[in-house]
């Protein structure tokens, strides 16, 4: 679904990584591991579209991403480092408006579900007064919403997350790639996810 | 990369280094003999003129330093659009070139103005509609040069660069007519600049020699500094 | 796409309702800034009235450019951004419904008060009308321009005075036609000529500046 081909990219001087190839089927799972600078999120924003690599390209089915754009947008859930998520509002009315957004209008009924999922109990308070791995969890319980979107790129999923939020994240990706998704994640923890199709990839 | 398109092959700045080396020496040679030529026709030739007497020869430089910081930032604008659609590193240097040059013919305009200014209105500054049009064009390229020079990252700069100097372009015809209109709300009837009685044949030629040395002067400016340019990002 | 549009402006509106401080203060500079005049130039009337359409469209045009500064950095810093140019609407059909919104919060309480400012400036009440439609017309234009260069200078050190360098040029056309509509009738002739291409200049704006907005907005997040 997703091929990667020929990436290069720089950051200031240095090389990150170039002639960098691969492809992401359905039904796969792919780690990008890599120490700190290595390039990992620079690697998953250029896959969303984010950043653009200095050279080569990224295809959807067969696509350049660039040419698609909101077409493979519709198809995508990134989650990146920051939880993005508006102080000011509350974790459903956050929830609710990215789902809107992505162009997956879900219902206040499916949003409550997914938000208790992750341990927020339906709350007035605006996210403002919530922890950071509360904050963490805001955002990811919009994956509980985004099983039909094809292909899931995850920056660190699991980073400030308690035991049980993290287990729950790792079902959910188990779920979503058994069912013929693609996912895509960077992590330092060690994940224990259970798939058929798992790779790694190391970046230098 | 592009590399197959053979139009792109001058668009690499590494074949186009000594090429714009050669062009910049010839126009510098170019640019001075025309100003000196265009200077000696100016200020021996041209007769004096009858109203103004000898100040009006500011003219030799104050008009052409006008058309050309117009028309570079035009040209300025029209590199950085081609760099923003193609995604050509070299038109994007172009622009940044381009822009010191422009906004010192500005200058110079805006001085030469208030030089000529004193002598005619009594007063160096005035707020006529082609002198505050000059002034916001100085902005303009201030603006430029100085969101490039934010901007750490060289892509990012000439990309912001190019978003900015085309909506300047769109904007600087409203600007100008706006400008004008407002001067006639306000004061009437004014002493326009170009305002030239009777241009005698020779003061046209002095106007002409000194356009075109300013043309090789810009180009041969802009060339060099897109070799400095070139060796700080290789 | 209407959808998102729409989630945007109630989204950027409900913020700013859960933290008005923000908005207040950009119409509170507003105030200031038009109250400043007077005690530089002097109190003299036929003085005060012959620039107070001046001042208060200069006023006006510095108030908006000050809440500009934070029209994309509060998404840029939270991650929201990212989710924005990623959304399944295109970003410039985004980032007009996020102009829009901030017109309303900040445009529209400065054509509400610019009546109590002129009333200091003891403009005469026929002038009134064209003042605020003026205003009305002028001043979602200034949201627009603004924000390319909003766009263009998010996340930078010094953005704030780099905006102002950017913006107020791009802003003279909009002054001149603003003001010089209040002085036409002031001076007993008809203000349409100057509303007709203040209205133009937002119809183009409106057209055109989403989709520079969206490429500033790529260009900065890379």
């Amino acid at each position: 679904m997703l091929e990667a081909s020929d990436l290069h990219c720089r950051r200031g001087t240095r090389t990150l990584y170039s002639g960098l190839s691969f492809a992401l089927g359905a039904g796969e799972l792919l780690r990008v591991a890599g120490e700190n600078g290595s390039g990992k999120t620079t690697l998953l924003k250029i896959l969303c579209g984010l950043l653009d690599p200095d050279a080569g390209e990224v295809r959807w089915r067969g696509e350049p991403i660039r040419r698609l754009r909101e077409e493979f947008h519709r198809q995508l859930v990134f989650l990146g480092h920051a939880p993005a998520v508006k102080d000011e509002l509350t974790a459903a009315e956050n929830l609710a408006i990215a789902c809107t957004l992505a162009g997956r209008p879900a219902s206040m009924q499916d949003v409550r579900e997914a938000l208790a999922r992750y341990g927020l109990r339906e709350d007035s308070a605006p996210v403002r007064r919530l922890s950071q791995g509360q904050r963490r969890r805001a955002a990811l319980a919009r994956l509980m919403l985004s099983a039909d979107a094809p292909l899931w790129l995850l920056d660190e999923p699991f980073a400030a997350l308690d035991a049980a939020a993290a287990r729950l994240t790792e079902e959910l990706i188990a779920r979503h790639v058994a069912v013929g998704g693609a996912v895509a994640y960077t992590t330092h923890q060690e994940a224990n996810i259970d798939a058929a199709s798992q790779r790694v990839l190391e970046l230098a | 990369m592009s590399t197959a398109i053979r139009w792109f092959w001058f668009a690499s700045p590494q074949t186009f280094y000594p090429l714009a080396g050669a062009i910049a020496r010839v126009s510098a040679v170019g640019a001075a003999l025309l100003v000196a030529a265009g200077l000696y026709v100016g200020f021996f030739v041209a007769p004096t003129d009858a109203q103004q007497g000898e100040v009006y020869r500011v003219i030799f430089i104050h008009v052409p330093a006008a058309w050309m910081s117009m028309f570079l930032y035009v040209v300025m604008a029209f590199w950085a659009a081609i760099g923003l659609a193609f995604n050509t590193r070299l038109s994007a240097m172009m622009a940044s070139a381009i822009a010191p040059t422009g906004a010192l013919f500005t200058f110079v305009a805006l001085w030469t103005g208030a030089l000529w200014g004193r002598p005619t209105w009594g007063t160096y500054w005035v707020w006529d509609a082609r002198l505050t049009s000059e002034l916001i064009l100085l902005f303009l390229y201030l603006g430029f040069m100085a969101l490039q020079a934010a901007i750490d990252d060289a892509r990012r700069a000439d990309r912001a660069g190019a978003v900015l100097a085309i909506v300047g372009v769109v904007n600087v015809p409203i600007i100008y007519y706006s400008v004008q209109w407002w001067n006639t709300l306000h004061q009437g009837a004014s002493v326009s600049l170009t305002r030239a009685p009777s241009m005698a044949s020779t003061m046209l030629a002095g106007m002409l020699l000194m356009a075109l040395a300013f043309w090789l002067y810009s180009i041969a400016a802009t060339l060099a500094r897109v070799r400095c340019i070139i060796r700080e990002r290789a | 796409m209407i959808a998102a549009a729409r989630t945007i402006l109630a989204r950027d509106l409900r913020i700013v309702l859960r933290r008005p401080g923000d908005a207040a203060t950009a119409l509170l500079f507003f105030v200031i800034v038009a109250s400043l005049f007077p005690l530089g130039v002097g109190a003299e009337p036929n003085l005060l009235r012959a620039v107070a359409p001046g001042v208060i469209w200069v006023a006006a045009l510095l108030a908006s450019m000050l809440s500009l500064a934070r029209l994309f950095a509060a998404d840029h810093a939270d991650g929201t951004l990212e989710q924005l140019l990623l959304g399944s609407a295109p970003l410039g059909v985004v980032s007009a419904a996020k102009v829009l919104a901030h017109w309303l919060v900040s445009g529209l309480p400065l054509v509400a008060i610019a009546p109590l400012i002129a009333l200091q400036y003891d403009l005469a009440p026929e002038l009134y009308g064209t003042l605020a439609l003026s205003l009305l017309l002028g001043t979602p234009v200034l949201g627009f321009i603004g924000a390319i260069g909003a766009a263009l200078t998010l996340g930078l050190r010094g953005a704030g005075v780099l905006l102002a360098l950017l913006v107020l040029p791009l802003y003279v056309p909009v002054l001149i036609l603003g003001a010089g509509s209040v002085e036409m009738v002031s001076a007993g002739l008809a203000p349409d000529g100057q509303l007709l291409l203040l209205a133009a200049l937002l119809v183009v704006s409106a057209a055109f500046a989403p989709w520079a907005i969206a490429a500033a907005l790529r260009i900065s997040t890379e």
